[in-house]
């Protein structure tokens, strides 16, 4: 059976839904917008161009007028001389089947053909040698927020070279040549001659998952992995466990899901972590965990008896708990013995402590809690209580050599941060003015407020998101090197498997192009051409 | 545990009583949907006055049988007296702004048949591509559509939607919407739309059919003719929303016309001497006629029996129009508050079972005259790929308003109803998406 959330759950549903006035000359389903000078879909196919389906857009492309045909049965993605992978590095393979398949998965004659190559004007392009140049090139590692993402590609008879510095800009370039394959009337396979040079702009390309207010399943996950990787995405926020349901099962506590969860088959097993990890991996996808505290915890506290604040009301306890208690020892007994599990479960560097949205209301009516204030010495601020707890949790995770991700409430309310915190921006109003203060404070920054792509509306929304400029904010030179990227955030209180997909894509594009193209990337009626053509390849 | 239920015998059949013959007819806006569901020991029994009826309790009866956690299927002691308020519930679907894959169309009628609609209103046709296969005009498809070979709805599918429909007591109307709306038209019949003028030259670009010539209506007369065959409705919808008059006013040889005619400057006047030609042909053909509420506004000669479908959303000055319409002596369909396609953040399928159709000044006779409404799911952001989960579970709320009595409004209880509901459309294998927080014991595998 279904659980309805309740009266609570239905007016908090109700207090955001926007009237929908418009106005008169409303037209049947478009909105009174602009004029929209678009080319309709149908028309594109005569003056194509070669880049007219690439995206997001390399920072360096040239091409030329040249084709070279590419038949199915003999081309090759190859280790090129001198790499220094080779047949031995697994991610390549991986990714060199995957991308053979996307060019050609649909093509009928891929075994030898029995009629040989009749002559055609087009030279044919046998091979793209790919050769990594670093000593080390990461094969069996992780990536991380500093690998290499760079590649070079030169398009021309007979071979097609990609040089990268790790197997990461590999896998960027085998994206780029595999867009780049284009079929012509009579179904060859087509590429022109080209030459590119590209690098992301921002480091940190995410996009956030939320499978607490809805549980996804795994093929719903790694099917929008395979999306991040055709847009050059490079970090999953797995904000895995919140309020509603904890379907993450921990090895050291497993009542946190077998009480937490929806249900007992709404759970992320061991198994299942390691998938989405490993599966993200080979795409050169970072998946970095959000284990949100001391708010957002309500589903935690059936699991874990003594771990939430229980709510006083009038001097009476009540049945209701509120954020993680910060005044008692077993809580940080609890938290250390938890992160030391995330921290070998997940492998990246970082881990996503929350500690956003802390509501106070349960703290106050706590005696205890209010005991302990006065021995503080806090007075009534109870925010200094919040950075009391959170100073601790990333005292925690650094003992295990883990860099630590925040909510930007977390520096707002003046906790002692690690040099290395990175602030996750997600207020709306006035983000620039908050972005200016993080780094000013000299912490990094990750940007999330204006590409909140759950606050679905009518129309061409993904224009807004592709027309944020994230540098825009008051700042030195030094202090905009802060931001350090951003993240598309797709919150899952309206959002389950059934329409996941459709409404992350080609939203989240937008914000993909915005992160790792030049910042001069900004014509809307070039992007919406690139774009239809990117979606129709994504489908 | 309170409350055990006391398990009787279990139960072997539904009888299924219909008293009225007739199932290989078509159902019509006159159809009696009521049915009787009566569930007791020993004996569970359906009964209507017609197969439709019968339809209608059949799904009622689904709804009603549940499964305990051992797997057990039971149902309730039930008594069921049920019957629809409004005789006109339907579902608009828009293949033109994006093709529909046959598969989508029969799927969603599916869907409807679970939320008792009973109209599939099908806006086949528009602007942006005419994937009808016409027999008599084969060109406005072979030049119309999206792709030809591959974006086009044959003689047969059409014949498999209206049939597929028929099993499930949901009419077909199909709309042909003129004289606006008609661009993808132009490629096919040539000489059928206006030439829009720049000065003195043609600029290139097409407008509205072009109501001064007599092989528009020849034309329109053949093509109806067509329509009139394939649609075994009575009702068919001719559209005649949104006319630009610029393409019109532009052109020289119609500005002749006006002032032969004597309309001067009123292209309004225009607009309605070729709907009131449309409006004769088609009812010649004996077929009933739907408009938009522009026909209505600009004050077309209508005859009395045309059906008015007021559309336009502003501050909810539709239940004005609703008043005007009606007052007027017109049988009226609401869809203004339902464009579903329009979509916002959080539960906005709150605001749509909050609709109040007959919440306007006039007499009984006057709200009698509203027939029902229209949930629209137009295509600009809409294809195959998300149509399902933005169409359900939100289009069952507009279902509720229009079957349920006026007094059913607690939305809290709706919540409830319509959040199981969801979840057992997923268990039916409908992409039905979340509306809020939650779970379904089966939830849907993942795209």
């Amino acid at each position: 059976m279904g659980r309805a959330m309740g009266l609570a759950g239905l007016l908090l549903g109700l207090v955001v839904v926007p009237a929908v006035l418009v106005s008169t000359s409303l037209r049947h389903g478009a909105p009174p917008t602009e004029a929209e000078p678009e080319p309709s879909g149908w028309e594109l196919a005569a003056d194509a161009v070669p880049e007219d389906s690439l995206w997001p857009l390399p920072q360096w492309v040239r091409t030329y007028p040249r084709q070279l045909q590419l038949a199915p049965s003999r081309f090759q993605l190859v280790h090129g001389a001198g790499s220094s992978a080779g047949p031995s590095c697994g991610l390549l393979q991986d990714a060199f089947r995957r991308y053979y398949e996307y060019m050609f998965g649909h093509s009928r004659r891929r075994t030898w053909g029995r009629r040989p190559l009749a002559a055609r004007a087009e030279p044919e392009l046998l091979q793209l040698q790919v050769v990594i140049e670093a000593g080390d090139p990461g094969c069996d590692r992780h990536p991380h927020l500093t690998s290499s993402e760079a590649y070079h590609l030169t398009v021309t008879e007979p071979v097609a070279i990609l040089r990268a510095s790790e197997v990461w800009g590999a896998l960027r370039g085998l994206e780029t040549f595999s867009q780049l394959v284009h079929e012509d009337d009579y179904g060859s396979f087509l590429v022109n001659e080209s030459e590119i040079n590209d690098f992301p702009r921002f480091a940190h390309r995410g996009v956030l998952l939320d499978t607490s207010r809805h549980y996804l399943p795994l093929k719903s996950i790694l099917t929008n992995l395979d999306a991040m990787a055709f847009n050059k995405f490079n970090v999953l926020h797995w904000h895995i466990v919140d309020d509603q349901s904890f379907p993450y099962q921990s090895i050291y506590f497993p009542e946190l899901s077998d009480k937490g969860a929806y249900s007992s088959n709404l759970i992320y097993t061991p198994t299942d972590v390691r998938l989405v990890i490993e599966y993200a991996r080979l795409r050169g996808i970072r998946v970095i965990p959000e284990f949100d505290t001391p708010g957002h915890t309500q589903s935690w506290g059936k699991g874990q008896k003594d771990l939430l604040t229980p709510c006083y009301n009038r001097g009476q306890p009540t049945e209701s708990f509120g954020p993680v208690n910060p005044v008692w020892n077993t809580t940080y007994d609890f938290m250390t013995k938890f992160f030391k599990e995330i921290s070998s479960v997940f492998p990246d560097e970082f881990i996503h402590l929350g500690g956003d949205e802390v509501d106070f209301s349960c703290w106050k009516s706590n005696p205890e809690v209010k005991e302990f204030m006065k021995k503080q010495g806090f007075g009534i601020d109870y925010a200094k209580l919040e950075s009391y707890y959170v100073q601790n949790i990333l005292d925690i995770v650094s003992s295990y050599n883990k860099g630590q991700m925040v909510w930007q409430e977390v520096f707002d309310h003046k906790a002692q941060l690690k040099p290395d915190t990175v602030v996750q921006v997600w207020m709306a109003n006035n983000y620039a003015g908050e972005l200016s203060r993080v780094t000013r404070a000299g912490f990094t920054a990750v940007l999330s407020a204006p590409w909140y792509l759950d606050y679905i509306s009518y129309g061409q929304d993904w224009k807004k998101y592709y027309s944020v400029e994230p540098l825009n904010f008051p700042g030195s030179e030094e202090q905009k090197k802060l931001l350090i990227g951003g993240e598309a955030c797709l919150w899952g209180e309206f959002v389950d498997a059934t329409n996941l997909t459709p409404r992350l894509w080609p939203r989240a594009s937008a914000v993909a192009e915005r992160l790792w193209s030049s910042s001069n990337v900004t014509n809307l009626q070039d992007a919406y051409k690139r774009l239809t053509n990117h979606r129709c390849r994504m489908l | 545990a309170e409350n055990e239920p006391s398990w009787e015998t279990p139960c072997t059949e539904l009888l299924v009583y219909v008293s009225t013959p007739g199932c290989d007819g078509f159902p019509s806006l006159d159809s009696k949907e009521s049915y009787k569901l009566s569930v007791s020991k020993g004996s569970m029994l359906l009964s209507a006055e017609t197969i439709w009826g019968a339809l209608r309790g059949l799904e009622t009866f689904s709804q009603l049988v549940g499964r305990d956690e051992n797997g057990t299927y039971y149902i309730n002691e039930t008594e069921i007296v049920d019957f629809p308020r409004f005789p006109h519930r339907g579902l608009l679907l828009d293949t033109s702004r994006h093709y529909l894959p046959l598969r989508a169309i029969l799927e969603t009628l599916d869907v409807m048949a679970y939320n008792k609609f009973n109209v599939f209103h099908w806006h086949i046709v528009d602007d942006p591509s005419f994937p009808y296969e016409s027999s008599t005009f084969p060109e406005l498809s072979r030049q119309g559509a999206f792709n030809a070979m591959t974006h086009v709805y044959t003689a047969s599918d059409v014949r498999a939607v209206i049939e597929y429909a028929r099993l499930r007591g949901i009419r077909v109307i199909a709309e042909f919407d003129t004289p606006g709306h008609t661009l993808s038209w132009g490629p096919g019949a040539p000489g059928l739309l206006t030439p829009c003028y720049m000065g003195k030259a043609p600029s290139g670009v097409y407008g509205p059919i072009n109501p001064i010539v007599n092989s528009t209506y020849q034309f329109v007369a053949s093509l109806f003719q067509e329509v009139s065959t394939v649609f075994p409705d009575f009702f068919l919808h001719l559209g005649g929303d949104e006319v630009d008059f610029t393409c019109w006013k532009s052109n020289p040889e119609i500005r002749a016309f006006m002032i032969e005619m004597g309309l001067g400057e009123d292209y309004k006047k225009l607009e309605s001497f070729y709907i009131q030609r449309l409006l004769d042909i088609v009812s010649s053909l004996g077929k009933g006629c739907i408009v938009w509420q522009e026909v209505f506004d600009n004050d077309v000669k209508l005859r009395p029996d045309t059906i008015i479908h007021v559309w336009k959303e502003n501050n909810m000055q539709y239940l004005n129009e609703m008043a005007n319409v009606t007052r007027a002596g017109y049988r009226a369909l609401l869809s203004a508050p339902w464009y579903l396609n329009r979509i916002s953040y959080g539960q906005d399928w709150i605001e749509a079972y909050k609709v109040e159709p007959l919440h306007f000044e006039g007499s009984p006779e006057q709200k009698a005259l509203v027939i029902g409404g229209e949930a629209c799911m137009w295509g600009e952001y809409v294809d195959v790929t998300n149509l399902t989960p933005r169409l359900w579970p939100r289009g069952g709320a507009v279902a509720e308003r229009l079957w349920s009595n006026e007094t059913v409004r607690n939305v809290e209880d709706a919540y409830a109803r319509l959040a199981e509901f969801r979840c057992t459309l997923l268990g039916r294998g409908v992409q039905a998406q979340p509306l809020y927080v939650g779970y379904c014991d089966h939830e849907f595998g993942g795209v």
